[in-house]
């Protein structure tokens, strides 16, 4: 299993938190580093940032469910959230999530048998005026076609041999 | 078309984002120097009163009236937060406005820290603005290294730090008692109310929240003055210009500072380019997912707070989500209720359980199941959730659905009828 934190990030963290009165505010800020560094949130992620802050796992673990951007199953490489909220859906939102879902082979919510792509439908990602819209990673796509998505993908599987 | 001032817009352009040298040099933080050197917060407090500023991230409620409940004579410490969650679909504006200009956020908050005697900052910002959210850490630490930021601000003996803290990813944390959850790291929930987040807010002291727009407006009213602002709008009761973000069928989807009061015939036609593909107009969305359609019979209705409340919609976050006469209104309900209900945080029933309950009779009428006793219990669900859920989350659901009842009723029947959708 790759690395949950580097230890100078963990040092940092420590640092950081003896320097705070309300130490617990870091929990996304933690959690989001473990993902960045781990691609998802294991268990043991979530035991390492309810130790650093001096919480119980179950207190992170409340916090970590009920965020949709942080992964606590494994996901792809590259986590695809594909937006179905009102403005995407109104320019061809839907069509563009059935293309994808073919050109994966997958359903939502399933990762890709490469292991590269996981399709997550998302609301709204406020870039409404350049929809149908994607965000691959932290990164955001649009407006779409068809073509505009193979494109990207053959990028990012290109991106992943290299 | 007429030319509009630009305020917030001032110094945007295409693909740019402007920093601090070029902000100063457009005339930027000479508000700030105003505001510590010859004003004192009372008065600037008094002068966003008198601006009719309104809050812009939705709600609207009127910025200087809110200032005010914050207790002045309180020690420290005392919370400034902006809210920049933006994720009610059809609101992309804030993001504009940070894609283009961070430092106007951090000024302003400045200067509203100082009206407020607020020591400490944090801009909330959701997970999607991964741009943003770097732009604004460069400006505050390019304003820090300016004397802006920290420790006695241009030898002023006030004293202001700014933080910036990214979200995970949830609309609720758009409702600000849930958001000053979120920022101390437990379950974002909302919190009832009272108290007021202006007697205990974050980490249980003094807070206001307000929206990166309504923020970035404050220098300008400082330095231009309240008559001024109350000027740009072209309705007797509105104030200033607004940032509108048009999307949906339009040829041009893009994001404009009008006046407040511009009409919604104006918008459509000369900014969004008219209708897409040389179509109709049917409906739109005039402020985000969460107010009640408009129709063709209200497309000279001006864009402001009174004049939508008067056509039975709201001006909301400024967002202007455009339909088609091609567009099946049923389907559009229920995909806006299906955000909402996915939304729900799940603390309170009429939400957790009236939301999905909603979606599915959409659904089922949408698909050609729908019977006359659905549109009956659509109906009764509507009137238990409105006025019935902890926070205004499953108000604002109820929005469109309000819309959909009174404007196109018919197409509900006509889906019943024919036991299929007449649009596909």
């Amino acid at each position: 299993m790759a690395e949950l934190l580097t230890a100078e990030q963990i040092d940092q963290f420590r640092a950081h938190i003896a320097h705070i009165e309300h130490p617990r505010e870091l929990i996304i800020d933690l959690l989001r580093a473990v993902q960045d560094k781990h691609g998802w949130v294991p268990d043991e992620g979530v035991e390492l940032v309810a130790g650093l802050l001096g919480l119980t796992p179950l207190e992170v673990e409340e916090i970590a469910t009920f965020y949709y951007k942080i992964y606590r199953r494994p996901v792809g490489r590259y986590p695809i959230h594909i937006c179905d909220s009102i403005c995407c859906w109104s320019r061809g939102g839907e069509a563009l999530a059935e293309h994808l879902q073919k050109s994966l082979d997958i359903a939502p919510g399933e990762t890709s048998a490469d292991g590269l792509f996981t399709l997550l439908p998302t609301c709204c990602l406020g870039v409404c005026g350049r929809a149908p819209a994607m965000m691959i990673g932290r990164e955001s796509y649009g407006p779409l076609n068809n073509e505009d998505v193979d494109r990207v993908l053959a990028e990012l599987r290109q991106e992943a041999q290299a | 078309m007429k030319q509009t001032a630009q305020l917030l817009f001032k110094n945007r352009r295409p693909g740019e984002t402007v920093f601090l040298k070029e902000y100063e040099r457009a005339g930027g933080y000479l508000g700030l120097k105003q505001a510590l050197r010859e004003m004192q917060p009372k008065q600037i407090c008094e002068l966003v009163k008198n601006s009719g500023l309104r809050g812009r991230g939705g709600a609207g409620f009127p910025t200087g009236l809110k200032w005010s409940f914050f207790p002045a004579d309180k020690p420290a410490p005392k919370y400034l937060v902006c809210n920049c969650d933006e994720m009610e679909p059809g609101t992309y504006k804030d993001g504009e406005l940070l894609q283009a200009d961070p430092h106007q956020l951090v000024e302003g908050m400045i200067i509203s820290a100082y009206a407020l005697q607020a020591d400490t900052g944090y801009i909330f910002i959701r997970y999607a603005y991964r741009e943003q959210f770097a732009n604004l850490q460069r400006a505050i630490a390019e304003a820090t290294e300016a004397g802006y930021l920290g420790k006695d601000i241009l030898g002023s003996g006030f004293s202001f730090e700014l933080h910036v803290h990214g979200s995970a990813g949830r609309y609720i944390l758009g409702e600000e008692t849930a958001l000053l959850n979120g920022l101390e790291g437990v379950r974002p929930n909302p919190r009832s109310k009272p108290p007021f987040p202006a007697v205990r807010g974050l980490f249980g002291r003094p807070t206001t929240v307000n929206n990166v727009e309504t923020l970035s407006n404050i220098q300008h009213i400082v330095t231009g003055g309240a008559a001024r602002f109350r000027d740009l709008a072209l309705t007797v009761d509105g104030a200033g210009t607004k940032l509108y973000g048009l999307s949906g069928h339009l040829e041009r989807t893009e994001c404009f500072e009008l006046p407040v009061g511009i009409s919604l015939r104006e918008i459509i036609d000369e900014y969004g380019g008219g209708v897409w593909r040389g179509r109709r107009f049917k409906s739109c969305l005039p402020g985000g997912a969460s107010t009640p359609f408009l129709t063709s019979a209200d497309l000279d209705v001006q864009l402001d707070y009174q004049t939508l409340e008067a056509v039975g919609s709201r001006f909301g976050t400024g967002g202007v989500t455009v339909f088609d006469d091609r567009t099946c209104m049923v389907a559009a309900t229920l995909n806006l209720i299906r955000f909402f209900a996915r939304e729900s945080c799940g603390w309170c029933t009429p939400c957790r359980d009236g939301l999905p309950l909603v979606a599915w009779l959409l659904e089922k009428i949408e698909h050609g199941d729908g019977t006359r006793d659905d549109l009956q219990l659509l109906k009764s669900q509507y009137s238990n959730i409105s006025g019935n859920s902890f926070c205004a989350l499953a108000e604002g659901a109820m929005g469109p659905v309000d819309g959909l009842l009174r404007h196109f009723e018919q197409e509900l029947v006509d889906h019943i009828e024919k036991g299929r959708c007449p649009f596909s």
